[in-house]
C-alpha cells in the first residue's frame, strides 16, 4: 500500500484491516505513536491523515491508502510545542503527549483556551494535569504568532 | 488487541453502483468512519471477517436543501455536520448532537448513517432524527425505499435495513418550533450517554429519548400531554410511564427515570 508518511513517500505491506497504529508502530518501527485504551477513548494513539486529527487505533490500514499520514516524528525534533511541552511541564509519563501534541498541531495559532479544551476533549491524560498542557499549547500558539 | 486482524479482509468501491453490487453478491460488513467497528473486534462482539469500505464514495458526502428537504449523506462526519451553515440553520440540534459525539477526533471520523447503522439505543444523533421526523433513504442494487426513521428499528440493534441494502441518505423536513437538545453523561466530553434527548417545542411538541428503552424512541403520550395543555407535572408522569430504561453499567433504571423527567421540564421551561 502506497501512501505518504511523514511527507515521505512509503510503500508497505500489512494486512489491510490491520490498525493503522499497528502499522506504524510494528511494520514502519515509527513508535512514537502511543496505544493507550485501544477504542478510541483516550487520544494517545492519534495522528493525523490528511491533515485531520484521527486516532490510529480505530483506522484500517486500507483507508490510508494514497493519504498522508503524519506522527509524533513528522514534527521534528526542534517544534516549538515539543519546547513548550517540556518547558511549562507539560508531560510526566508521557504515553498522552504525541496524541496531544498531534492535535494541537491542528490547531490555529489564535485559538482561544476554550477552543484548546474542546479540541483536547478527546485526549486523556492522568497524571500531568490539563493546566500545564493548555499552558505549553498556549505559549507554543504565541510564539508561532509572533 | 484481542482480536487477530490478519483473516480480515475489505473491498473499497470507489462508487456507489459498485459497492451496492458487491453488496447484492457477497455478505459484506459495510463500515465508514470504524470508530464502532474496532471496539466490536476488541470486544469480541463482532463476528464478521469481511467488511466494505464506504469512505472512498463521494456520491455518501455531502449537505443539501431540495425542496425544503434537509438531505444529508450518510457518510458525512459530524465535523463536517458541525461545520454546514445549511445544517446550523436549519437543524441546530444535529449540531449540539454532533459536537457531543466523542471527542474531535471521534467527530472527524464518524458518520451520521454509521451512528444510525451501528444502532445503539445510546446513539447521540439518533433522538435528533427521531425528532425532526427524519426519512432514511435505503438503496440496494434493484431498488430505493423510503423508511421513517421512527420505523427504522424494529429492536435492540436490530433494524429493517436489509444485507443488500445501503443507508445512502437522511431526508429532513423542515421543523417547526424551537428544537432543543441535551446529552446527559459521566462527564462533559467523551462520554456515552446516560440519557439522551431532542425535543421541539410547537403546537404540536416532539420529544425523542435514547437510552430509555431497547431503542431511540419517541413519546407520544407525553406529546400529546403536553399539545392538550396538560400541566408539566403530569407530562412527567406521562413520561415516566412511556419510558422503559433498564439497569446497565452506565446508569440505574431509577436514575434515567428521574433524569428524564427533569429533562422534560428543564425543555418546557428552557422554550417557553
Amino acid at each position: 500500500m502506497r501512501f505518504t508518511l511523514n511527507d515521505n513517500p512509503v510503500d508497505v505491506s500489512a494486512p489491510p484491516m490491520k490498525r493503522l497504529l499497528d502499522v506504524l508502530r510494528e511494520e514502519c518501527g515509527l513508535t512514537g505513536t502511543k496505544e493507550g485504551c485501544g477504542e478510541g477513548e483516550c487520544g494517545a494513539c492519534t495522528v493525523l491523515v490528511d491533515g485531520i486529527a484521527v486516532v490510529s487505533c480505530l483506522v484500517p490500514f486500507a483507508q490510508v491508502d494514497g493519504s498522508s499520514v503524519k506522527t509524533i516524528e513528522g514534527l521534528g525534533d526542534n517544534h516549538a510545542l515539543q519546547h513548550h511541552f517540556m518547558n511549562e511541564a507539560g508531560a510526566q509519563c508521557g504515553i498522552c503527549t504525541p496524541g496531544m501534541i498531534m492535535v494541537a498541531s491542528t490547531l490555529p495559532t489564535d485559538a482561544s483556551l476554550e477552543e484548546i479544551r474542546v479540541a483536547l476533549a478527546g485526549n486523556l491524560c492522568r497524571c500531568t494535569g490539563y493546566e500545564a498542557i493548555y499552558r505549553a499549547i498556549q505559549k507554543a500558539n504565541e510564539q508561532a504568532a509572533q | 488487541m484481542r482480536s487477530a486482524t490478519s483473516p480480515l479482509t475489505i473491498a473499497t468501491p470507489r462508487t456507489l453502483d459498485d459497492a451496492l453490487s458487491m453488496l447484492r453478491d457477497t455478505p459484506l460488513v459495510p463500515i465508514a468512519g470504524a470508530t464502532d467497528l474496532y471496539v466490536g473486534l476488541n470486544f469480541g462482539t463482532l463476528a464478521s471477517q469481511h467488511f466494505m469500505d464506504l469512505t472512498r464514495i463521494d456520491a455518501l458526502r455531502g449537505i443539501d436543501v431540495r425542496d425544503e428537504t434537509l438531505v444529508i449523506g450518510a457518510g458525512t462526519t459530524f465535523t463536517a455536520l458541525m461545520q454546514s451553515v445549511t445544517v446550523q440553520t436549519r437543524l441546530p440540534m444535529l449540531v449540539q448532537a454532533s459536537s457531543q459525539v466523542g471527542g474531535v477526533q471521534i467527530q472527524n471520523r464518524g458518520t451520521l448513517g454509521g451512528n444510525i447503522a451501528n444502532g445503539s439505543p445510546a446513539g447521540d444523533s439518533l433522538p435528533v432524527l427521531a425528532a425532526s421526523d427524519a426519512i432514511l433513504v435505503l438503496r440496494s442494487a434493484s431498488d430505493e425505499r423510503r423508511v421513517p426513521f421512527t420505523s427504522f428499528y424494529t429492536g435492540y440493534r436490530t433494524s429493517v435495513l436489509r444485507a443488500d441494502e445501503l443507508i445512502v441518505a437522511v431526508e429532513v423536513p423542515s421543523v417547526v418550533g424551537t428544537q432543543w437538545f441535551r446529552k446527559v453523561g459521566t462527564r462533559a466530553a467523551q462520554a456515552i450517554s446516560k440519557l439522551v434527548i431532542a425535543a421541539v417545542r410547537s403546537d404540536a411538541p416532539r420529544i425523542a429519548i435514547g437510552s430509555v428503552a431497547a431503542t431511540t424512541i419517541r413519546l407520544p403520550r407525553t406529546e400529546a400531554a403536553l399539545a392538550s395543555g396538560a400541566s408539566i407535572d403530569d407530562a412527567v408522569n406521562t413520561l415516566e410511564a412511556e419510558i422503559t430504561p433498564i439497569d446497565d453499567v452506565r446508569s440505574s433504571a431509577d436514575y434515567r427515570r428521574q433524569v428524564a423527567g427533569n429533562l422534560l421540564r428543564r425543555f418546557w421551561a428552557d422554550t417557553a
